[in-house]
């Protein structure tokens, strides 16, 4: 068996022609995760027991003939997930000890569509970062060069992906953090919709924008992911109630006619190497049939302001009940990061400040978001740099308290305003790191995101390119 | 009287929903082995959301509405953040700057409208017991649907305040939202109260609000009261003490307080001279509430007759005393009884005819003075027996003046008494008359009977 080629859509033949058996799949992986992970450190936790015993109930549906979207795939999912039975720590120290008597909605439609559960990945303690150095359980390291950051916050899980310790990965973004890293390791990230995936039981970040979300190797995998992920949830009141469609249906047919909308502010401040790359990218799609046009859009670097107000006072809000009461461990447990969200929080929705910061954000947020859909009025997509740089190296964040949000500038806009949007690998950097674009879609769009970054992958394959670890 | 006391009233009235206010987990908590009515929403879980309870918020609504206040339409909830051991989260769920109801009012009897600021929805938060130097907590009532009721500071007396809180608890209990039941801390009770130089009032009218700039500097809050009888005594202790403190020239300071009823006295519980800071802001797990006007008239219409509304219309239709019909339409389920009664006795009896003859206030007599216990005889009994007195009473009218004819001889000294004034006598008279019939009569139409028959 070679993974290194394998794709869930592949592996789920072979299961079905029994070419070979979840158990055996699902060994390899935990052979390679065993292998690789004192290099990678994608995980948090691995769940050898748990991984067997699913891949083994797996085998015997198989046997029987049955089916389901996902049988015997084994995935990682990102450790801001709760996991009944399993230990949940969102790589702080002070969930080091917390077993949640509960699956999160997401880890729920997963079981039921058959999935083989390798292990929770590390990332940025909380979800607060873009590199997994906040995590209290040491970074992650890009596969590509492992003296270098995979992103973050789902930073394990895309490392887990290129270093092909699993075939498939879960995790959650509240802005940036499934498509940065996706962009630094050189895989694609797809970011629903807020309110398409149910947040219910993934420890809250900034709640009006956690959207949970697939990291995979390519887009059609990422799509068969979303189909079981995606809809209403009774125990999500922010969920859409809005029909979901057939993703698998709909994503293979060709781009003619769709208008592709370019904004020169999302290429201010880029790295040269990762422009380059994406007006290729762009070049190509518009051989494949797509028009490109240029739009006006609120200019990125002022998002981030946006961005950091509101999601730092629904954090301070969200970790108020680490108290220290239940959960074992007390405040002392929180890193830097965290303390420094929750003091910045705390102090955006104090009396006489909560209209200066809190409020004016959500103003300007309401902005942006008639602003997209303004310019989705004359356009289908819209492609830039998901990133403005290639990985940077081990260390990069240190002392920079606003590391995350210039790493994310480019992905935040579309976070705030709650849109889809996807990153898929369009090159290499010199260095040998990989580049990423991103496919910005109107809420609700999946289908045509999706669709875009299909084509372009099948246009330009890079999947198979694996690094050498 | 030197100083006027102010006082204003915030009322927590838990709904008697099945199910909590955020998650599926009965509400049904009373006297349960603690901690084993919960699951991730309510005990604040990583990651467990709360999806709001409709038809709690529905209640909510009602309430409002039957407290003459207006609706917004859109509404959505906010977090209080905080830091307690009883609070799950963090943070309580609650409503800030646009509450389900506001700007209503409460009319007493004396004409005086209290006014309501607010009528808004939170959760209840856990139970603390502290016990052998271990504190334990109790989940089982954290994220119960409450609804806190706010007045303006209107009330100047310790009377008022009681009638408020007889007829906000009758009301609640006319619409079948909440038990309102004290003992079981259904509602809880926290007045301020505070005192302001009478002088300084003048210009003011008792039935008018005292404007903002004239209200005191300061503000004691007593809080958790569970018994309309506390707020009473402590609105009284809390006047004397803060005028004995004003006498000194002393500003009482800005606290938060607790009644002692084995001591009888309020006690300083915490400081509030710093403003509280909760940190309010939208709660963005819960998406805003859209009630549409027509949702609102439908909640209108569905609620039932008010118990002020209904006790005017007795009075009016079945022409009661006030004090029948008040006491008539205390409970619902007593004003429903009573009208029962008329209703089957108006129905069923048209051949007899007596009808005419047994007036609704004989029935609500009948009700009051006998006290008829409503769950063991049905209105049709009651009916029954009503009408098989006043029946012995038309059957024997020639038997009945024959027999009264014979008391009247025999007791000649009686009756001499009575002629001479004598009056309480005649229910002597009444007394020999119903002995000889050996039936019970109405005494009522006997006395009259007998008046007409010696004069």
């Amino acid at each position: 068996m070679e993974i290194k080629n394998l794709t869930i859509t592949k592996a789920k033949e072979s299961l079905k022609k029994k070419e070979f058996s979840s158990v055996e799949l699902t060994k390899v992986y935990l052979e390679r995760i065993k292998q690789l992970e004192p290099k990678i450190n994608a995980f948090v936790t691995v769940t050898t027991d748990e991984a067997l015993k699913n891949a083994k109930v797996a085998d015997e549906k198989l046997a029987k003939g049955e089916d389901a979207p996902l049988l015997g795939i084994p995935l990682s999912i990102k450790d801001n997930f709760s996991t009944s039975g399993i230990r949940t720590t969102a790589s702080s120290k002070v969930l080091d000890n917390y077993i949640p008597p509960f699956d999160a909605t997401v880890v729920t439609k997963l079981k039921d569509a058959g999935i083989v559960m390798l292990g929770k990945t590390n990332m940025d303690a909380w979800a607060h970062g873009s590199s997994t150095e906040t995590s209290d359980y040491g970074p992650s390291k890009n596969p590509w060069d492992t003296n270098h950051l995979p992103g973050g916050s789902s930073g394990g899980a895309a490392a887990s992906i290129a270093a092909d310790e699993a075939l498939g990965a879960i995790g959650s973004e509240t802005a940036g953090s499934i498509r940065q890293p996706a962009s630094w390791c050189g895989v694609v990230g797809l970011k629903p919709t807020y309110g398409r995936v149910s947040r219910y039981g993934v420890v809250a970040m900034g709640s009006s924008l956690d959207s949970p979300g697939p990291i995979t190797k390519t887009v059609e995998d990422s799509a068969l992911i979303l189909q079981v992920l995606a809809g209403r949830d009774p125990m999500d009141a922010t969920t859409s109630p809005k029909e979901v469609p057939n993703y698998l249906q709909n994503f293979k047919h060709d781009i003619k006619g769709l208008k592709v909308g370019i904004s020169d502010d999302y290429f201010d401040g880029v790295q040269d190497e990762v422009k380059a790359k994406v007006e290729e990218a762009i070049k190509l799609l518009e051989k494949l049939g797509a028009q490109v046009k240029k739009v006006k859009l609120f200019p990125p670097k002022y998002t981030i302001a946006v961005y950091t107000i509101l999601q730092r006072a629904e954090v301070s809000s969200n970790l108020a009940r680490f108290d220290g009461i239940r959960y074992g461990n007390d405040r002392s447990y929180f890193g830097d990061e965290a303390k420094r969200r929750i003091m910045l929080g705390t102090y955006t929705l104090s009396a006489g400040y909560y209209d200066q910061y809190y409020n004016k954000a959500l103003k300007v947020r309401t902005v942006i978001i008639e602003d997209f859909k303004k310019a989705f009025h004359d356009v289908d997509v819209i492609i830039g740099p998901t990133s403005p740089t290639t990985a940077l190296p081990i260390g990069a964040s240190e002392g920079q308290s606003m590391f995350g949000e210039l790493a994310d500038v480019l992905v935040e806009p579309s976070s705030i305003a709650g849109l889809s949007g996807i990153n898929v690998p369009v090159g290499f950097s010199k260095a040998g790191l990989p580049i990423g674009m991103q496919i910005i879609g109107p809420q609700f769009a999946e289908e045509v995101v999706l669709r875009a970054g299909y084509n372009y992958e099948q246009a330009n394959p890079l999947f198979d390119k694996k690094p050498n670890v | 009287m030197k100083y006027t006391p102010i006082i204003g009233l915030e009322v927590h009235v838990e709904l008697k929903t099945k199910s909590k206010m955020f998650c599926a987990c009965s509400a049904d908590y009373f006297g349960q082995e603690p901690n084993t009515h919960t699951c991730p929403v309510c005990l604040g879980l990583p990651g467990a959301l709360p999806v709001p309870n409709k038809l709690a918020i529905e209640w909510c609504i009602k309430i409002a509405l039957a407290l003459n206040c207006e609706i917004n339409e859109f509404s959505k909830f906010d977090r209080k953040n905080y830091f307690y051991p009883d609070l799950a989260k963090g943070y309580q769920i609650s409503q800030y700057d646009l509450p389900f109801g506001h700007d209503g009012f409460i009319e007493l009897s004396n004409g005086i409208r209290i006014r309501i600021r607010r009528v808004h929805m939170e959760e209840d938060t856990g139970k603390l017991t502290h016990q052998d130097g271990v504190s334990l907590i109790d989940f089982n009532r954290s994220g119960l649907p409450l609804v806190e009721i706010v007045t303006e500071p209107d009330f100047h007396n310790a009377d008022d305040v009681k009638e408020y809180l007889q007829k906000l608890q009758q009301i609640v209990r006319y619409l079948d939202v909440s038990n309102a039941d004290m003992d079981k801390g259904d509602m809880r009770l926290e007045p301020n109260i505070s005192l302001a130089l009478t002088t300084s009032l003048r210009g003011v009218k008792d039935d008018e609000a005292i404007p903002f700039e004239l209200l005191p500097n300061y503000k004691v809050e007593v809080k958790n009261i569970n018994s309309f009888k506390f707020v009473e005594k402590t609105i009284n202790y809390e006047v004397i003490r803060q005028e004995e403190l004003l006498e000194k020239g002393e500003r009482p300071a800005q606290e938060t307080r607790g009644w002692d009823d084995t001591k009888q006295k309020t006690f300083s519980q915490r400081s509030k001279e710093d403003a509280q800071e909760y940190r309010y802001f939208p709660e963005p797990d819960i998406p805003p509430i859209v009630t549409t006007k027509e949702t609102i008239e439908g909640y209108k219409k569905s609620l039932p007759e008010l118990p002020d509304a209904k006790l005017k219309r007795f009075e009016k239709e079945y022409q009661l005393s006030p004090y029948d019909a008040e006491i008539l339409t205390r409970e619902r389920e007593l004003a429903n009884y009573f009208e029962k009664t008329i209703t089957s006795l108006r129905g069923g009896t048209t051949k007899q005819s007596p009808v005419e003859s047994i007036s609704p206030k004989q029935i609500a007599n009948t009700i009051i003075n006998k006290k008829i216990d409503i769950t063991a005889t049905s209105p049709e009994e009651l009916m029954k027996q009503i009408l098989a007195s006043s029946q012995t009473v038309q059957v024997d009218e020639k038997e009945l003046e024959r027999v009264i004819s014979e008391v009247i001889k025999e007791n000649e000294k009686p009756v001499q008494d009575y002629k001479n004034g004598k009056e309480p006598v005649i229910m002597f008279l009444v007394g020999q008359v119903m002995r000889k019939v050996g039936k019970k009569i109405d005494a009522q139409m006997l006395k009259e009977k007998l008046q007409k028959m010696l004069q």
